[in-house]
């Protein structure tokens, strides 16, 4: 049965179906109802987990570190300034290989200060060793929950992952979902048992310091594991679609990708606006389509190389910067077909940062340019789009 | 490696395996007649080395640097510094 | 034979005050107990991969989350109704004094059943002799030189078990390595208590402070007798006992061994500031009530 509710309710449910044996939060606008709502849930008894009211995010996922190594199945959630604080902390985590979930609530970093979305914050924690998965809606976000853990905690994998989630485009809309059934979550993922905890039974030593003859087996390892989860990732996915009776693609995910010429590859929760342009334009008779990348870590560049191999142009739309450079999804899909026989010109444009509202005449106008690639090749291979003209 | 599992978790109290002992330029000499078994130079040991055997306290040299802590605490001065040849 | 808790085969320099302070701890504490270390002296000592000194079990993750983790282990064991189990961090100064004391004052606040014990060798030992919160007036350290303008460290040390005290935790003690009973009664003690508990253990640093081979454990009790290191114990918000000083000592006896001080007896200025030394040491008398 669909429920209109908030986002951020939609989600603190799902984290309660979990069950969670941890839970460790900071507030931090636009994350702060999320938590809230979990609070509510132990305080009215609905979930029975010890909740930790943290001094900083620093700490809430510091004391997860602690909660998981004694056994704990452990969540927190963060956005912006609050995951930049956890930096050191999300490099620990993976390197411990601690099964730790986390909402990351995708919101701009200061300075300046803003509270409103862009992906700068998860894109910038992009080589922390975390899976990173964004979800386009709410009901993708909610089911995500489930399918993390089952990932992260798989005893091959064992490392940590966030569900991203665009800040207040999802976290505060009130949309239609289906609320997941608690039964059936517990059918589909099994309870945490780690090989070994914090026991006095069995006294081993967790974080252990190393010189440059071991440091690179455990990056290694930590690798292995990150590319091993790309087909788990998949698996995982299928089966909570044979469960739950929702499916969103694994890796990717694509729209509108038969006979496309123009091609889009984006993030979150721009798609629903992308999908809407792309109906448009389709009646009209522009060819274009959209391939969704939902794991930006591991990267799917097998996956992508696939979806991507009749497209004429390609146009990467993304809600982050790396400063002297381009953005940073571009980068990773031109580095993934370097490579390979595709050698379709590729372009990209930051958009939607620190909360600029993207609309359809902007995805239109950025597909225009697309297809003056097609034509009369790269002009502009990256650009900060729609500048106010005072700042050209 | 396997040992250590995925998560490379280390087995308790297996620096034993290393002998500390090499760091040694001085050795410690217990006198064990003027020794009046206040085992100080044990509790006070960094390397958790000295111990009552039979009675007597003696220092484990697979792990004694040689810092002479026990020496300059006992009470009795039995225990004497002596240059390791 | 009683195995220690605290293996051998550790890397702490040769009569390093640490490992005593460590094994004191673990022995009074008992094998029933998990450890959270920061990173430092101790971490990399101890847990040299891929071994280990520790026959308890034992977490690191970073420098300043020790209190953290330690909670997180705390909030879990308490989920899982393993209640029984005593839950120690052990951590440097550098680490309890500066960079964790947000993650300390946080798990303080939140009233965990911790007991967290620094070992105070009142500087970043660990780097190479810089200047902590904890190091006290005008020592020398790397980072707070002699000079033409130096006397060494500007600022007297942080009051650590005050801020403690502030917190309104249930118990607070300072201990030595040089009073073994002492140390080992307030570990048990601090274990008993309904919350968090801080004890700061003073543990000479043979390599930073600068003294003879074998003279650690005489320059704990100097501290003590000088009462540069008064020895007390606050329950409840209340100073409940201190050890007394039978013959209090000139702060010179202390200092004067010490290379970390050296400068203070040569230096034009010296003179003024073993005086001010002096009062701090006669202040502590006072305060704590340490001579009859």
């Amino acid at each position: 049965m669909m429920k209109v509710v908030e986002g951020s309710y939609a989600i603190a449910d799902a984290v309660r179906c979990c069950s969670p044996d941890v839970v460790s939060v900071y507030p931090i606008t636009p994350q702060t109802h999320i938590v809230e709502h979990l609070s509510e849930f132990v305080a009215d008894g609905k979930l029975d987990c010890g909740y930790i009211n943290v001094d900083s995010e620093f700490s809430s996922l510091s004391s997860l570190i602690g909660a998981s190594a004694a056994g704990a199945r452990t969540y927190t959630s963060t956005t912006s300034q609050g995951l930049a604080l956890m930096f050191e902390v999300l490099y620990n985590v993976s390197g411990m290989r601690l099964p730790i979930v986390m909402t990351t609530v995708n919101r701009a970093l200061s300075a300046p200060l803003s509270i409103w979305n862009d992906q700068q914050d998860a894109l910038g924690a992009r080589d922390s060793g975390w899976i990173q998965i964004y979800a386009e809606n709410v009901q993708e976000a909610i089911d995500l929950t489930p399918q993390l853990y089952k990932i992260s905690e798989d005893p091959k994998i064992l490392t940590p992952s966030m569900s991203c989630m665009d800040g207040f485009i999802l976290t505060h809309v009130y949309e239609p979902v289906e609320f997941l059934d608690e039964e059936k979550v517990r059918e589909f993922l099994p309870p945490f048992r780690p090989e070994y905890v914090l026991d006095p039974k069995n006294p081993k030593t967790f974080g252990a310091f190393t010189d440059p003859s071991w440091f690179t087996e455990f990056k290694y390892l930590q690798h292995q594991a990150m590319q091993r989860s790309l087909e788990k990732i998949e698996e995982v996915s299928k089966e909570f679609e044979e469960v739950f009776g929702r499916g969103y693609g694994g890796l990717i995910d694509t729209y509108a990708m038969e006979d496309a010429e123009i091609v889009l590859v984006t993030m979150g929760s721009i798609i629903g606006t992308i999908k809407e342009a792309i109906d448009e334009l389709r009646s009209e008779g522009v060819k274009v389509g959209l391939v969704k990348i939902r794991c930006y870590r591991p990267f799917p560049a097998e996956a992508l190389k696939k979806a991507l191999k009749d497209a004429n142009v390609i146009a990467v739309i993304e809600k982050d910067v790396s400063m002297g450079y381009e953005s940073a999804l571009l980068t990773d899909l031109k580095g993934a077909l370097y490579n390979s026989s595709i050698r379709t010109p590729i372009i990209g444009f930051a958009v939607g940062l620190g909360g600029r509202d993207v609309g359809i005449k902007h995805i239109r106008s950025m597909v225009e340019k697309a297809s003056k690639v097609k034509d009369a090749g790269i002009e502009s291979e990256f650009e900060i789009f729609e500048v106010k003209p005072e700042c050209l | 490696m396997s040992k250590c599992g995925v998560r490379m978790v280390v087995e308790p109290g297996s620096t034993e395996i290393t002998k500390t002992g090499a760091w040694r330029t001085f050795v410690p000499v217990f006198d064990h007649d003027k020794c009046i078994k206040c085992s100080l130079c044990e509790i006070y040991c960094p390397e958790s080395c000295i111990h009552q055997i039979e009675g007597n306290f003696v220092p484990d040299l697979d792990y004694c640097k040689g810092c002479s802590v026990c020496a300059h605490e006992c009470p009795r001065e039995a225990i004497t510094m002596v240059l390791e040849e | 034979m009683q195995e220690s808790l605290f293996a051998p085969g550790h890397r702490a320099c040769a009569g390093c005050g640490m490992p005593t302070a460590i094994k004191l701890v673990l022995d009074a504490a008992g094998p029933n107990t998990i450890v959270t270390s920061p990173t430092g002296c101790l971490e990399v000592t101890s847990t040299p991969f891929p071994e280990s000194s520790w026959r308890v079990p034992w977490i690191h993750s970073l420098f300043e989350n020790a209190a953290a983790v330690a909670s997180g282990v705390e909030v879990a064991l308490k989920k899982f109704r393993k209640t029984d189990i005593n839950l120690l961090v052990i951590g440097g100064d550098g680490s309890t004094f500066d960079i964790g004391i947000g993650a300390i004052s946080g798990m303080f606040d939140r009233g965990h059943r911790i007991t967290y014990v620094c070992y105070d060798n009142e500087a970043y030992m660990n780097t190479g002799v810089q200047r902590s919160g904890s190091t006290p007036f005008c020592a020398k350290t790397t980072t707070t030189p002699t000079g033409k303008l130096s006397l060494g460290n500007p600022r007297p040390k942080k009051d650590m078990p005050a801020i403690a005290v502030a917190h309104k935790v249930p118990y607070v003690a300072t201990a030595s390595i040089a009073y073994p009973v002492d140390l080992r009664r307030k570990v048990k003690r601090s274990l008993k208590a309904d919350g968090p508990a801080y004890i700061q253990i003073s543990a000479p640093c043979i390599t930073g402070w600068s003294f003879e081979a074998g003279d650690t454990i005489e320059q704990a009790r100097l501290a003590v007798e000088t009462c540069l290191w008064p020895l007390y114990e606050y329950v409840d918000g209340v100073l409940v006992g201190a050890k007394k000083v039978r013959r209090k000592r000139p702060v010179e006896d202390y200092l004067k061994t010490q290379g970390r001080y050296k400068h203070l007896f040569k230096a034009e200025g010296g003179a003024e500031v073993l005086a001010q030394i002096q009062a701090m040491a006669d202040a502590n008398a006072e305060k704590f009530g340490l001579l009859d």
